[in-house]
């Protein structure tokens, strides 16, 4: 047997004129959490919505532990746990009475996959008789999770799980991902926020349909092609545009308080940007080399694709 | 399969909205309908035209207006003043009572009488005159206590609104409001909120097959509508004392046929719309205006335009509300409407089909 | 900023619901000019307070002004001043560019001619004039969005309250809305904006931390970075809430 779980190969498909997919190929080995980082727009779902069988691609092909996602979509309904972008949980029935209804409709019994979601279950289960419209976005999300592990799936696919989450419970989340891998399920999720990839083993880092790059994130980092500089400032906009006018420069981008700025050349270092500032009266902002973070690289990346 | 029917009843009896849709309505509908109309006929003012005045006519009339239900209008002396006087709202029924009215009586002769009603407000018109011609019949018989066939038949007319129907048939005509409602409705609906709110990706991503999941949503509504149509009838019968004289059987076996007609539309309906929204608004014009509209519930399809005639082909509860009526009020078996029998059930089957052939079992 | 005048004051802000108090005596204030980052959990009062601070929800007690206004007494005043943007609420999108600002020029009672100015500018800003004609369900995401803040300052607001601004855009677009945001502060515009999202806050100049209806911790990011011996705002942030809960 192969260890691989999911794959996918020249996976297309469009939406009348826009081009959701425009040839995606990938590949999750089996218990591994794989992330696909990417913007809204960029075809997580779209490509989350064909490995689940509810989509058909246009071209290409697609199997989850070696069942077609076209041929053998029957089967494959068995073995897929899902969580859609919304939290599709009935706002209206109780934590308890959407955790029967889930394992009712794959004939699933509780008791006996209880220990899957127990860990997750334990933390709302004081609320089971709360309706699923009440809870906070936090316990929502863990509702949902424990709803789509109950038929003991075999691979998880996550859109969006913590989008509009706050940040605790996103932490706690990504705690609870990492234990379900233990037990040896494979994950995929998506996210629009860069600072999730370095939690998964391995990404897809998506724009505009398609895969700009993929690897462990430590690859993904490792591989960014220029000397990455950090400038912390309070004059932030000035400092900006300064440093873009600045000969040898690559690019600059504000990162909260900071300017990465990346530079062409193995001129232009550490000493000559400090010059550069220091000439036009910014005495206080002393660039240090910095590692690239994985937005570091996307935003690379995406400028690649413009340009290229 | 059991924990999706549970889950539609527990939807059903959380939200606030069904449930007064579902109970409410035929309460209030029954009611309102009934109290509405029965209760207007009460010191009506009625005026007479007697061209005999004669022992026999006078008698007529005093029979009349001691009934309690008709007290003295403004007095006209010809019936060219009738129109008028309907138009002022001083009568709402003139009886004409034609000349020689004692002589013809006694030669056996059938005796003019002529009972002109403002149907303006059609239901009522149709009361003052049933129940006039209840009265003369009576006096016809107290004459001539041998015969059976009245010897005094009234005439009458319907002014504005030549055809008319009675209080009686607004119970058909609800009933079939009410199941297109419950059914058709509130299926489309609840299937589309699914959608609305991301659930049918799940349902869609579990192994359940499109039947089964349409099937769980639909079971619940056809014990309830099943409820609602009995409710009625029984509302009806009690407090309106609306008569089924037909086979109860066989009404309650047209209305369940009625039902999977209504769901059918409703399931087809939903697989067309995506949202609450829309399925929503195509129940309305698809389903709701035709039925109030087109079946012959308040306008008389013979009246109608020669198109809107034959749309009205196509409109199920025209069929349904003849079928009822047959049972409820002429008592007559299925040998008078094996055909719209047939016709509701063909279209019952095409919008199964249709549904089955639309209900996708992916996404768009 | 530094010349100490605010456009935000609210000093021991309690709002109850019944019994439950979603904002327990708030105390902050906000200068004029400043980016001011609102951050909390789900449920942490966020949406009241900032309800309250737009003039929509009458606060339960505490001395309130927001561009020089009393809440209890002048919130149509208030409304006047400013500015607001949510990720779910912004353009209509069966609407051209240009139909959006003159709809919301018209809102707020500017003429013709300012807001054929204002548009002008913002688009050139934005370098899109040619697409003013454009409905905006056409137009890429990014786009809508840096048209959504321009539609919600072009009136000149004295503040702009931003709903999680950014959520789900690329990080290109993130930064060009940024700048945005840092142009529009440094004309004077107060930017309020309240996310749960973390790297957002890094962007502010100061921050406050609502955990259960109180503000916890209210500083630079720098500072409160110090504080709390963190990396980042997310590890400041579940400093706060874990020790809460």
């Amino acid at each position: 047997m192969t260890d691989i779980s999911v794959y996918g190969e020249g996976l297309v498909k469009n939406y009348g004129k826009t081009e959701a997919l425009r040839g995606i190929s990938f590949s999750v080995n089996k218990g591994e959490i794989f992330g696909f980082i990417g913007p809204d727009g960029a075809g997580k779902t779209t490509l989350f919505r064909i490995l689940t069988t509810l989509l058909l691609p246009d071209a290409g092909d697609a199997s989850v532990e070696g069942f077609h996602v076209v041929k053998d979509f029957r089967h494959l309904r068995t073995i897929l746990g899902y969580m859609p972008g919304r939290f599709s949980l009935y706002q209206d029935l109780t934590v308890e009475e959407n955790l029967k209804f889930f394992a009712g409709i794959f004939k699933a019994d509780i008791s006996k996959n209880y220990h899957l979601i127990k860990e997750i279950y334990d933390q709302i289960a004081p609320f089971a008789k709360r309706r699923a419209g009440k809870l906070s976005g936090g316990m929502k999300q863990k509702l949902a999770l424990s709803c789509a592990l109950i038929h003991k799936p075999e691979v998880l696919i996550l859109d969006e799980p913590t989008t509009g989450v706050d940040a605790v419970s996103r932490r706690e989340f990504w705690e609870m991902l990492i234990r379900l891998k233990s037990q040896g399920i494979t994950i995929l999720v998506s996210t629009p926020y860069m600072d999730e990839a370095i939690l998964c083993d391995r990404v897809a880092l998506m724009q505009h349909g398609s895969i700009m790059a993929s690897g462990t994130p430590d690859e993904i980092m490792s591989s960014y092609p220029h000397r990455l500089f950090k400038i912390s400032t309070d004059r932030t906009l000035e400092l900006l545009s300064l440093i873009r006018k600045m000969n040898g420069i690559h690019s600059a981008e504000m990162f909260g308080s900071d300017i990465h700025l990346s530079v062409a050349d193995a001129e232009t270092g550490i000493e000559e940007v400090g010059e550069y500032l220091r000439n036009y009266g910014f005495t206080a902002e002393k660039p240090e080399e910095a590692k690239p973070g994985i937005e570091d690289c996307f935003i690379d990346f995406m400028k690649l694709n413009q340009t290229g | 399969m059991k924990q999706f029917v549970i889950k539609e009843f527990l939807h059903i009896f959380r939200d606030v909205r069904s449930m007064v849709i579902l109970f409410g309505m035929p309460l209030v509908q029954v009611l309102l309908f009934g109290y509405a109309i029965t209760n207007e006929v009460k010191d009506v003012k009625v005026s007479v035209i007697d061209q005999s005045y004669d022992y026999a006519s006078q008698a007529v009339v005093n029979k009349l207006f001691a009934s309690g239900y008709f007290l003295k209008g403004e007095h006209i002396s010809s019936t060219s003043e009738i129109e008028e006087s309907f138009r002022k709202g001083e009568n709402k029924m003139v009886v004409v009572i034609g000349p020689d009215f004692a002589g013809k009586l006694e030669t056996g002769q059938q005796p003019s009488i002529q009972l002109i009603a403002d149907a303006s407000d059609p239901n009522t018109a149709n009361l003052l005159v049933s129940y006039a011609s209840g009265i003369i019949n009576a006096y016809s018989r107290e004459l001539i206590p041998a015969a059976n066939i009245p010897v005094i038949v009234p005439e009458s007319r319907m002014l504005y609104n030549p055809s008319l129907r009675s209080v009686y048939m607004f119970v058909p005509g609800i009933i079939t409001i009410l199941l297109m409602l419950v059914s058709a409705m509130m299926t489309s609906i609840s299937i589309a909120r699914e959608k609305e709110l991301g659930t049918m990706e799940v349902l869609l991503v579990s192994p359940l097959k499109p039947f089964q999941i349409v099937a769980g949503k639909v079971m619940p509504y056809v014990l309830l509508s099943f409820i609602n149509a009995g409710s009625i009838l029984i509302l009806s019968y009690y407090i309106f004392n609306v008569p089924i004289n037909g086979s109860l059987l066989l009404l309650l076996g047209e209305t369940i046929l009625f039902i999977l007609l209504a769901l059918s539309l409703g399931i087809f309906i939903s697989t067309i719309s995506n949202n609450q929204q829309t399925a929503m608004m195509l129940s309305m014009f698809a389903l709701m205006l035709p039925t109030i509209l087109l079946s012959g519930f308040i306008f008389p399809i013979e009246n109608m335009p020669a198109v809107l005639q034959w749309f009205s082909l196509i409109m199920p509860p025209r069929w349904f509300i003849t079928i009822i009526k047959s049972i409820m009020l002429k008592g007559s078996g299925i040998e008078y409407f094996w055909k719209e029998t047939l016709i509701l059930a063909g279209m019952t089957l095409v919008f199964i089909l249709a549904s089955i052939k639309k209900f996708k079992i992916r996404l768009a | 900023m530094g010349n100490n005048e605010y456009v935000i004051e609210a000093e021991n802000l309690v709002k109850k619901f019944g019994s439950f108090v979603a904002n327990d005596n708030l105390t902050f204030k906000v200068e004029k000019g400043e980016i001011f980052g609102f951050l909390g959990a789900n449920g942490a009062g966020k949406t009241t307070a900032i309800r309250i601070l737009c003039g929509l929800l009458l606060p339960t007690s505490g001395k309130i002004t927001v561009a020089g206004q009393n809440v209890y007494t002048q919130t149509e005043a208030i409304k006047k001043q400013i500015g607001y943007m949510s990720q779910r609420f912004s353009l209509y999108e069966d609407l051209t560019i240009n139909e959006n600002f003159r709809f919301y020029g018209g809102i707020y009672g500017m003429s013709r001619i300012k807001i054929k100015e204002k548009t002008a500018e913002m688009l050139d800003r934005l370098g899109i004039e040619s697409l003013k004609n454009s409905i905006v369900a056409s137009l890429p995401l990014g786009i809508r969005q840096k048209l959504s803040f321009s539609v919600a300052i072009m009136h000149s607001p004295q503040i702009v309250f931003l709903d999680e601004p950014t959520g789900g855009v690329d990080p290109i677009t993130r930064r060009q809305f940024w700048e945005l945001i840092y142009e529009a502060a440094a004309k004077g515009i107060t930017v309020f904006v309240t996310t749960h999202y973390m790297d957002e806050a890094e962007y502010c100049n100061r921050v406050s931390i609502m955990v259960d209806g109180r503000i916890e911790a209210l500083d630079t990011p720098r500072n409160l970075k110090d504080k709390f011996q963190a990396k980042n705002m997310d590890e400041v942030f579940l400093k706060l809430a874990r020790k809460a809960g």
